[in-house]
Order: C-alpha cells, then structure tokens, then sequence
C-alpha cells in the first residue's frame, strides 16, 4: 500500500476514543453510535432501494405505479360508487395517501428486518436499529416521490394549496417520522420474538388504516357520533390522524365544501386556524420523540437475547 | 504501550430452548412448556491486548472462543462486565456476511466498507487498492450473485484487510483462497503487526499461532486456562486436548472378543518426531478366533493419516487373554496430538470382531521446520 493511503497510522490509537461492549448501552449512546454510523444508515437505504428495482424495466417507476393503481381504486369506490359528493376527491384521497404509504411502507418493511437479515444480525457489528431505520428512510424516499407527484397532481388540476400550511408541514413531517420509526424499531425487536407478529402486523395495519380519516372525513361522518360518547380523543390518540389531517388541510384547503350530489354542505376538516394546527403538531412533535427515545431503549432490552433467538 | 482491547470480568450466557416456542399460539397455549437450560460460554474472562501485538485464542470446538470473539467484536453482548476497544476495529469472522448478491462488488465495497465502520471518503481513497487486492477488477461492475465462491471471499477479505483497522479479528479465515491468496493474506498481516497494530488471531491451529502470535490465550469449557508466552499456552492447550481424549475413549464390545486396554497407563503417550513407538493391546476373547489386527491414526482435524496393512497381522485369539504387540518403527509425523484406533477384523475387513475407537492418543512433538502432517525430508538443491 502506498504510503498516501496509510493516513490512519498506529502511532496515533492512543488517540483514538474509547468503545464500551458491555451488557447494556442506554439511550444518549445509541443516539450517538446511530450518529456516528449514518453513512451506512444512507448506503442501506441506497441499496434498498437499488436492490427494490434491480432488473425490473420500469425501475423506480414501479413505487409510483402501485400507490397511483390505490389511489385510483379508492376514487373509483368511494368517489363513483359510494357517491360521497366531495369535490376534486382525488386531491383529498392523495394528500392523506402518502403520509399513510409512508407510515404502512416502514413499518411493515421493518417489521421482519431484523428476522430476515440474521446472518448479518450474527455476523457483523453495527448498531441493529440502523436496520428497521433503513426500512423508514426507504420509505421516506418513496414518501418525497409521492409528495411532488401529489405537487404535480393539485398543479395540473389548478388547485392551489394553502401556502401558509407548508409553515407546519415540517414538523408534520417530523413527526411522522418519529413515529414510523418508533413503531419500525419495536416491532422489528419483537418479531425476533414472536414470529407471528409479520401477520398481526399486515392485519392490524389493515385495520388502522380504516381508523385514520383518508378515505373518508372525519368531521364529515363520526366527529358527531364520537362527541356524544366522547369518544373523539380517543380517535385524536392516533397520532397518524393529526399528521393526515394537517396534510389534507394544507393541499386540499377547504374545511367545507358543497356536495356535488346532494347540494348540501359538507365539513371535511377540522376548522382550526394555522396557529392551533401548530401547536397541535408541535405537541404531537413532542410525543413522538418521546416515543421514539422510549423505542430504542425498548430495542435495547429486547436486543440482547437477538442471538439466542436468531 | 497503548492498552487496544481490555476485556473485564466478562461472562455470556444463553438460554437454550430445548422445544422452541415462537409462534403466539404455541407461547398462549403452553407459556411455560418447553425447557430452557442455561449454558455458560464464557466464565470471568479478562485480558487485555497492546497496540502491536499478536495474539491467538486457541481452544478445541465448543470452548467458547468464537463467543469471545463476538463478543469483542460487539456481535453479541456480554451478561456481564465489559470490553474497552481503542480504535478501529475489523472482523473477518465470517467474510462478506454483509453483502447484498443483488449489488455490483462496486457497491459491495461501500456497503461493506461503512459496514464495518468505515467512512466513504476513507474507502473512497482506497477503493482502487481493494480492487487490486482481491483480484476482480474485470468483474467489479457485475453483481454479486454471478461471482464463484472464492472471488466473494476475496473481495471481502480485500476490503476488510485494506480499511486499515487499528485491531484486526481474524478467525479461522485464512484457509480460504487458494495459496497464492493465502499467501498473500499471510502477507498482509505480517505487515499489519510491522506496523504495530494489534491482531487477535483465533485458530486450533498450533502452527498458525506459532507462525505469527507472540501471545497466546487459552480457553477450555468457557474458563480462561492460560494467558502467556506461546510455547507455555500451546503445551496447556494440548494437556487440556489430552484430558478431552480420555474423556471421550469409548472401548467397543462387537461380539465376545473385547479390547481391554493399552500399555499406556492413561490412554496417551509422547513421541518426539522420528522416535520409535511400542506399545502392547490386551484382548480378552471368549472362544478361539483366528482374524487380523488393523492400526488406524487419525489428526486431530479428522485425517485419517494412515492405516495399517491388515494382511500382514494375522492373530490367533486364543480363549481367555491376550496380548498384541504394535510397534512403530519410526514416527515421521509432524507436531500434534493424533489419535489412534484398534480393531481385530475378518479376512475381508468387512466383518469389525472388536474395535475400539481412541484407543490411545500420541502426541508428537517436532523440532523442525517442516509444514503439514508428515516430515518427508526433502532435499532441495541448486543445481
């Protein structure tokens, strides 16, 4: 080797820093090693989705294709069947799609992770929750795709998104991020336990996309029912709700609109002003790092016994 | 000098499941069936390793050092206590673990590399020499999955040897590649220790550890049973494979003719390499049989080194004791413990009349400088 390359030289090791293996690494030393380990956290992510459309002709085309054949179904049903009268539907159904897709794609990618990779699990040593967290930031990526498809979609059709909104978006965003990741990490330690929850987690999604206002309105069909057994803060619980809703608010823009069937008023969303869509997400912003910091040290238990059980 | 690896008090238990529960069902409907005994791999270890130091873990199969060195590597967690690392370090435990088949070996490289904790602009500087090494460079565009065996153990020894770690894990890897690879190999980790870093070198190999330790460790049932200059823990290495041999002697009784004992008093002897052998076989029989006595001995490794021509050993049992001399004029092996087996056969040797298994184990010891199983001699001139 020329003596260029040799730049990291022996004499310098007592230099270096200190690692610790020993048998529990808390919370702030994760953060730290995920911090320190993030290229390889972007040259997962990278591969992933390499490896998705490898050898596939239409390529990355392929993560438009199937979200746009749902998003097409869901108009077709709800818009044309079910007659629900909303106007422009599609924008509506498209902006509570991708932050769903996005939360459905990491979690359910992450879910047997770490299950699926055990000869690197056993093998090699890296922080284990850059795993679930490459399934997330694959599905960010799909995420950001979708968002300036959904840009494209409200500009072809001239329907101009609340500008303002895009203020809150951010920490929308953030939020979900947290979120996704959270649940991602836990479910990923937990499979190597209970090898039944790939499944659980497929059906149980099912069901919580139903739970959060994409295909329908929330303020249009159960804020009433809810309210009278007051019930509504437990639908608020979900944190996915918020984050759709902010989003629908931000590119669909009217809290209320006139059926194009039944010619009568419809409220679609809630009518907060920008100030209270803030501090509601900034609140959810907060939770959800909470969550997310309470997910790594639930990791972090559960990750010692990975090799017995691998 | 820098203190690289320090292992304190550490000690790693598993948990093994002798019916495993794992679906939901299987854990509701029976939570509390299915035992699980606790095995203790590794017991108190402590140790510490310098910068420039070479060091080998030696222990026979199931001792604990893989788990030793996993543990180092930050594999598996310790039950307790800690491993303090300075620097960098790079494990070839298992070569190319982390590489994805459906990527070139281009981007292998950089997934690998970051893998293993190394930055891009660090593999960046060094990806044309990792090329080299490994011998690909036709094929560093084509996917993984196309390459034959030896060329994706050599792109990830390749890429693990040229980051330059500051501690290098090697186990049991350098039998891989063909010789002018391993030669190569060997190469680079003698340049690794020139240039003061430490290695951890795990093998069962004595003349591996031989060849490039200056220290070596020994482990047995998970305790730490020696820690010191190499000749001392090599001869502690063998004891301890001795006790094992004994342990494990199982005479055989096929019919009525059995293989009572062997001259030796506890089932092993020393030689030295080119020293005569004699030992004596004690063999009750309850009729009067006339067959054939056949030798066999074994390397530790499992190679049958070479087996008697039973044709020229008739017996004659006669009813009650009896006695068989073996003697083995000059021992050409090399250093090792080789175990030997003994049996009376039929004509054809398809009928075993008796056979023992480790009827008695030899260790050889050898002063030369000679490779492999048997010392040939060779003369080697310039003409």
């Amino acid at each position: 080797m020329g003596d260029a390359t040799s730049a990291h030289n022996a004499s310098d090791v007592s230099l270096a820093p200190v690692r610790v293996v020993s048998a529990r690494v808390g919370v702030g030393q994760r953060l730290a090693n995920l911090w320190e380990r993030r290229e390889l956290l972007r040259n997962l992510i990278t591969s992933d989705i390499r490896i998705q459309y490898k050898g596939s002709v239409l390529g990355i085309v392929w993560s438009m294709l199937s979200p746009a054949f749902t998003l097409g179904i869901f108009f077709l049903v709800f818009s044309i069947f079910l007659k629900n009268g909303i106007p422009n539907f599609v924008i509506y159904l498209f902006s509570g799609l991708v932050v769903w897709n996005m939360f459905f794609a990491g979690v359910m990618s992450a879910t047997s992770v770490i299950v699926d990779r055990a000869g690197l699990v056993k093998k090699v040593s890296f922080p284990r929750e850059i795993l679930p967290l490459s399934n997330v930031g694959s599905a960010v990526v799909y995420f950001l795709i979708q968002l300036s498809v959904l840009g494209l979609f409200t500009a072809a059709l001239r329907h101009a998104p609340d500008w303002k909104f895009f203020l809150v978006l951010p920490v929308t965003f953030a939020s979900l991020y947290f979120f996704t990741a959270a649940v991602a990490i836990v479910m990923s330690a937990l499979t190597v336990y209970l090898r039944d929850l790939k499944h659980l987690t497929a059906v149980g999604l099912q069901l919580w996309f139903y739970l959060t206002p994409v295909v329908y309105s929330y303020e249009n069909s159960l804020a009433k029912p809810l309210h009278a057994h007051h019930l509504a803060g437990l639908y608020f619980a979900n944190p996915i709700t918020l984050i759709v809703m902010t989003f629908q608010r931000t590119f669909y823009v009217s809290t209320s609109v006139i059926s194009t069937v039944t010619h009568a008023q419809l409220n679609l969303l809630p009518t907060w002003s920008l100030a209270t869509y803030f501090v509601r997400n900034l609140e959810c912003l907060g939770v959800m790092i909470v969550l997310f910091l309470l997910a790594l040290s639930i990791f972090g238990r559960l990750e010692g016994n990975f090799e017995s059980e691998l | 000098m820098t203190t690289v690896i320090e292992v304190k008090d550490v000690n790693k238990t598993f948990k093994i499941h002798h019916e495993r529960n794992q679906s939901l069902k299987e854990r509701i409907l029976h939570p509390r069936s299915g035992r699980v005994e606790i095995f203790q791999a590794l017991k108190d270890i402590s140790f510490t390793v310098d910068a420039g130091e070479t060091v080998g873990i030696l222990g026979h199969n199931g001792s604990g050092k893989s788990t030793l060195l996993k543990t180092i590597c930050g594999v598996l967690q310790p039950t307790s206590g800690e491993i303090r690392l300075r620097g960098n370090l790079a494990a070839l435990l298992e070569l190319g673990a982390g590489f994805q088949v459906e990527l070139s070996g281009r981007d292998n490289i950089y997934l690998y590399g970051t893998m293993l904790g190394f930055s891009k602009k660090r593999i960046d500087e060094i990806f044309d020499e990792i090329v080299a090494f490994s011998e690909i460079e036709h094929f560093i565009d084509t996917q993984v999955k196309f390459y034959s065996s030896g060329m994706y153990v050599r792109l990830a020894f390749a890429v693990a040897v040229n980051v330059n770690p500051d501690i290098l894990v090697v186990d049991e890897v350098l039998a891989v590649g063909d010789e002018r690879f391993q030669a190569k190999c060997i190469d680079r980790i003698r340049r690794f220790q020139e240039e003061g870093r430490a290695i951890l070198l795990v093998t069962h190999s004595a003349d591996q550890v031989r060849a490039l330790c200056d220290r070596a460790v020994v482990l047995d049932s998970g305790l730490m049973i020696a820690n010191g200059p190499v000749a001392d823990a090599l001869a502690i290495f063998r004891d301890a494979m001795m006790k094992d041999a004994v342990a494990h002697q199982e005479a055989g009784d096929v019919s009525d003719v059995t293989i009572d004992s062997v001259t030796t008093p506890n089932g092993s002897f020393d030689v030295a390499n080119g020293a005569s052998v004699h030992f004596d076989v004690q063999i009750t029989s309850a009729t009067a049989y006339s067959g054939y006595a056949l030798l066999e001995v074994f390397s530790r490794t499992g190679v049958l080194v070479s087996r008697s021509d039973r044709m020229s050993a008739p017996v004659t049992l006669r009813p009650g004791a009896n006695t068989v001399s073996v003697e083995l004029p000059n021992v050409p092996l090399l250093d090792g413990v080789y175990d030997l087996n003994f049996g009376i056969v039929d004509e054809r040797g398809a009928n075993v009349k008796a056979w023992s298994e480790k009827v008695a184990s030899m260790q050889v010891s050898y002063n030369g400088r000679e490779g492999g199983l048997v010392e040939l001699g060779a003369v080697i001139r310039q003409s």
